[in-house]
């Protein structure tokens, strides 16, 4: 297995100029991902196949299987290898260029510098792309043509990377697997090996989809659904201008999150708790955070008879500290609502027993907001 | 009735069962509780202050700091909510490691509930029998991570050291032998006439004050309610083991302890499937940047520790520190329903309840 | 030879020697109570897969206690400030004196005996809850809420507990037909109570237990409830007496089991040629390791299931005792 430390993919060679290099590069990444997509589609077949026979008792027709679940298994794993080798690839080269800026080329090194900033910024454009869609800026102003050559080059030392481990694990994962494939828990393990196998191959997919096509729109979440029927519930209850803000926070596992208005908060978080649609009757966690322009308490409930979750967040004048307790909604909520008073300086109203639960009662200031200073007799 | 002046009676913040600097003002009428206040924040150490000047992998000693029982939880999930922003993809052999290190941690911190609970109860053995155990976990983690308690053992992308030569061996050889210890157990107290009558019954409450004040972990469990964070949203490497989540329906001190008794077998189950899937080769760290910058934005992610749901979130701003960190801390949750239960029962009730929670106070004061 | 001192007219060279046989029983007791202490931590050391002491004197730790008493006798003498200071002191002095009186009254062998009183059993049994007035009196006079709480769970314990105690010996009274414990050794000559009177055994040796204020009976010192109930607030020597208090009660308790229901000195059968005093040491520590070994294994009760346990299951087991004891010795014994 080639070191994954060592940057330079194998073909590369350092005779041949950067342009010529670079275009190679795409054709063949280009060609290895028409036939990674064909060799999915194989597999996928191959998949359903022994799927459909699993009941069967037949012994040989087991061991088929577990062979088959191995080499889809290694084949899976080589994929995931590669995406996160060009992932990796695409971090170092930042560093790994400035090697190569030696060269007399002015030209062509200031391409290739370019391009391994661009490489850089494209992955976090990526991340931030699906976060925001404004935050891309950095990302667009960037030349076109580098970021291709990043790719290009990218998807060249995973390809080679990708070959080698294939033939690593599946030379291991057959050796294993005829030795024992009679046993019932070589076939368990080899299951739980497809399985396995299964969820790094849709991430890769998902990640190659996302290096391939940067530019193109971020499929809506599984839990948009969830996000529209709340939204659906709250203005159907309380009228339009209930919600401020909604949206699913990508960077939070898709959770969606609705912002309310100060004087809607307690109304609807009423909503949410007693609902018969939504009925969230567990409180997972609040807490609050100084955002210098206002404070924002941030909650976080789950809903045991949908099982689904949701969070919901209030921005509060940061002057005038007050809001709507929830701890006669929810008696957990009793003492996160003090550790924010104590820490942030929330007052909450309707709350049993707004006392300084972390800090002694007679401290004076409230040390998580950022303008904290500590008090001292003496100064 | 009869009914004599009540006194106020100061339990901690030194006491034996209280497990750490904790403290219970009770109101008691003869050995009656009338009220009871806790008061905690003895152990604040502004964790989550001190994070806000700190890069991100310099908050992971910090995290071992809280629940000192079981580190290895609060080590993930720091690492969990700074890789969920990042969309950083974990090598497997590090989530294997992640995961064995984590289960082995959940059966050590078990071990150290069961021990206290009944050293609480009057006891004395069987707290020296589960630090046997524990003390051979203690072993492996120490092997593995470099230090007993404290580990500091995984980073953001990966872990930090390897497992050595033979230490997959060793664990695999572990999970018999605690199986034949955790009979043991069960031989010497759990059917033990007197610590059935100290626990059945007690520290009762239903499903749905459970889920009102937010407990999560055995004491959720105890109800009926089956949840379980690694079961009901996997993370890791969670969906690749077959377990099972045991709950209980009696909600009172006998079912927390049957749960946890409980959850030791599967964590044992986790661990054994986990060596023989365990890749023999691979890295341990993903290509990480240097410097750990989440993009601007916020995520709370919540996994399942030995204590229950110990969740953290981040508000970034793309930033080498965050803007607010902030743990959402099981014991300190769980630790709520304790003026409740107390009131009505006598002060050796106060031992067995207080106990049964299974707190820790690193946690609860954050 | 005590007979004969005990039958002659009184004098002062009489009192002499009581005197110093008294100082040299305070010497066996104090030698006992050293090594008992040794022996239970030895013993739960052994359960609890630890050594024990093993440093002072030797690998077996043989003057570990010695040492510790050196220590008690050598601390600051404190007295809490808002304490009541005649009754915080008299305290300890008051639990321990009754402690070792009772072991006047208790035979080791045919010769080795104090006094032959005819009512030995009954003086046992009232002087040693002279104790709980000492154990009471130090929970209150400490001022401390956990010594008060202590002290009346004590004082509950006590009174609740000596009722199935002594209603389960009245089977053995009825086999001997004496209050004198020679007698009641001499009448277990071919066979012993305890196989008699199984059920008086049973709930004797439970109250005994409790008596004594031992695992799993020991909420007046309760460490995880009351931290150490009644004598949280003493230190020093006075603490050492409330210690010395429970072990040579643990000697007197289990000298007196051996006495009623063990056959005291008597061998048994064909190994006769085995000395009493020997039987009677075998059988006292095996009474001993019996009560270490319930301490190494049960959990505490809590105070009310203690109470309950006294009054709804040992007292009437100690009067169904009675009645089949009565019956036992009509059909077989006459």
């Amino acid at each position: 297995m080639p070191n994954e430390h060592d940057g330079t993919p194998p073909e590369s060679n350092e005779s041949l100029s950067k342009e010529e290099l670079k275009k190679r590069a795409a054709a063949e990444a280009k060609a290895k991902a028409l036939e990674l997509a064909k060799q999915k589609a194989l597999e996928k077949k191959e998949e359903s196949e022994p799927a459909e026979k699993s009941n069967e008792p037949d012994d040989t027709l087991a061991k088929d299987k577990a062979l088959a679940a191995a080499k889809a298994k290694a084949a899976a794993a080589a994929k995931a290898k590669a995406a996160a080798a060009a992932k990796a690839k695409a971090a170092r080269e930042g560093a790994s260029d400035g090697a190569a800026t030696e060269d007399e080329k002015a030209l062509a090194a200031a391409k290739a510098k370019a391009a391994a900033a661009a490489k850089a910024k494209a992955a976090a454009a990526a991340k931030a792309k699906a976060a925001r869609e404004g935050a891309s800026d950095g990302a667009a102003t960037e030349d076109e043509k580098a970021l291709a050559a990043a790719k290009a080059k990218a998807a060249a030392a995973a390809k080679a990377k990708a070959a080698a481990a294939a033939k690593a694990k599946a030379s291991r994962g057959g050796a294993a697997d005829s030795s024992d494939a009679s046993d019932e828990k070589a076939k368990a393990i080899a299951a739980a090996k497809a399985k396995a196998a299964a969820a790094a191959r849709a991430k890769a997919a998902a990640a190659a989809k996302t290096a391939d096509e940067p530019a193109e729109e971020q499929k809506p979440s599984p839990l948009q659904p969830l996000l529209d029927k709340y939204k659906a519930i709250i203005q159907k209850e309380l009228g339009d201008g209930a919600l401020g803000d909604s949206y699913i926070n990508l960077l939070s596992k898709d959770v969606p999150t609705l912002v309310a208005q100060p004087d809607t908060y307690f109304k609807i978080a009423q909503l949410l708790k007693h609902h018969e649609e939504l009925r969230f009757d567990y409180l997972s966690e609040l807490h609050a955070t100084d955002f210098e322009t206002h404070l924002e308490v941030y909650t976080h409930f789950y809903s045991y008879s949908h099982r689904c979750p949701v969070a919901l967040k209030v921005k509060i004048n940061r002057e005038e500290a007050v809001i709507d307790s929830l701890a006669p909604l929810w008696a957990g909520a009793d003492w996160p609502e003090r550790e924010a008073y104590d820490l942030i300086g929330i007052t909450f109203k309707g709350h049993p027993n707004l006392t300084r639960i972390m800090m002694p009662d007679d401290w004076i200031g409230h040390p998580l907001r950022k303008d904290y200073e500590p008090y001292d007799v003496e100064v | 009735m009869i009914r004599t002046e009540e006194m106020l009676l100061n339990v901690g913040p030194q006491h034996p069962s209280t497990h750490g600097v904790f403290r219970i003002v009770l109101k008691i009428d003869g050995e009656t509780i009338v009220e009871a206040n806790p008061v905690i924040g003895y152990l604040h150490r502004g964790t989550e202050k001190l994070a806000e000047n700190l890069q991100y992998t310099q908050i992971i000693p910090y995290t071992d700091r809280m629940d000192y029982l079981a580190a290895m939880t609060n080590n993930y999930v720091i690492c969990h909510a700074v890789e969920t922003m990042m969309n950083i993809e974990i090598p497997e052999r590090a989530d294997y490691l992640r995961v064995l290190v984590m289960e082995l941690g959940r059966v050590a911190s078990h071990l150290v509930w069961f021990g206290t609970y009944l050293l609480d109860i009057g006891a004395m053995s069987p707290f020296l029998y589960a630090f046997r155990e524990r003390e051979a976990i203690i072993g492996f983690l120490n092997e593995i991570s470099g230090a007993r308690l404290t580990f500091n053992y995984m980073r953001i992308g990966g872990v930090k050291w390897d497992a050595p030569e033979g230490w997959i061996e060793k664990v695999r050889d572990f999970v018999p032998y605690m199986r034949e210890q955790l009979a043991g157990y069960h031989d010497l107290v759990t059917g033990n006439e007197i610590f059935l009558n100290r626990v059945k019954g007690i520290g009762f409450y239903s499903k749905e004050e459970a889920l009102d004040y937010s407990l999560s972990g055995a004491n959720l469990r105890c109800t009926g309610i089956e949840w379980d964070l690694r079961k009901d949203e996997p993370y890791s490497l969670y969906d690749r083991f077959t377990f099972d989540v045991p709950a209980f329906d009696s909600g009172d001190a006998w079912a927390r302890y049957q749960c946890r008794m409980a959850e030791i077998e599967e964590s044992l189950k986790i661990i054994e499937q986990a060596v023989e899937q365990f890749p023999e080769t691979g890295e341990v760290m993903a290509k990480v940047p240097k410097i750990i910058k989440p993009p601007k934005g916020e995520a709370f992610v919540r996994i399942e520790s030995p204590r229950g749901e110990i969740g953290c979130y981040i508000a970034s701003e793309g930033k080498k520190e965050p803007y607010r960190l902030k743990f959402r801390r099981p014991s300190f949750y769980n630790l709520q329903i304790l003026p409740k239960l107390l009131v009505g029962e006598n002060i050796s009730n106060l031992i067995t309840i207080l106990g049964g929670i299974d707190i820790v106070l690193g946690e609860v004061d954050g | 030879m005590v007979n004969d001192l005990l039958t002659s007219p009184p004098g002062w060279i009489h009192a002499a020697i009581f005197l110093g046989l008294g100082a040299c029983l305070l010497v066996i007791v104090l030698g006992f109570v050293t090594y008992a202490i040794l022996a239970e931590r030895k013993v739960l050391g052994f359960m609890q897969l630890r050594p024990g002491p093993n440093r002072v004197g030797g690998r077996f730790g043989l003057l570990q206690t010695v040492a510790d008493v050196m220590k008690l006798l050598i601390k600051e003498d404190t007295i809490p400030k808002a304490a009541d200071k005649p009754l915080f002191v008299l305290a300890p002095v008051l639990a321990f004196a009754p402690a070792f009186m009772v072991l006047a009254a208790i035979p080791f062998s045919d010769h080795l005996k104090f006094s032959d009183l005819s009512i030995g059993l009954l003086y046992y049994i009232a002087i040693s809850g002279i104790t709980t007035v000492g154990i009471l009196m130090a929970g209150w006079a400490s001022n401390n809420k956990y010594s008060l709480l202590g002290g009346m769970r004590s004082a509950a314990q006590m009174i609740s507990y000596e009722i199935p105690l002594v209603v389960s010996v009245v089977g053995v009274i009825m086999f001997s037909g004496s209050l004198n414990l020679t007698e009641i050794v001499e009448g277990q000559k071919t066979v012993a109570y305890m196989f008699l009177s199984p059920l008086g055994f049973i709930v004797f040796l439970i109250s005994s237990i409790a008596e004594l204020n031992r695992t799993p009976f020991d909420l007046p010192e309760a460490e995880s409830e009351l931290v150490a109930g009644y004598h949280v607030e003493y230190s020093g020597f006075r603490w050492a007496f409330f210690m010395l208090t429970e072990y040579v009660y643990l000697f007197a308790m289990a000298a007196l089991t051996t006495v009623l229901f063990l056959g005291g000195w008597n061998p048994v059968p064909f190994l006769g040629f085995i000395p009493g005093i020997i039987w009677f040491a075998l059988k006292f520590s095996l009474i001993v390791f019996f009560m270490i070994w319930v301490r190494g294994t049960m959990p505490r009760l809590r105070a009310d299931q203690l109470m309950e346990f006294a009054w709804k299951v040992l007292l009437p087991v100690a009067l169904l005792n009675i009645f089949v004891s009565a019956v036992v010795k009509e059909l077989f014994l006459r």
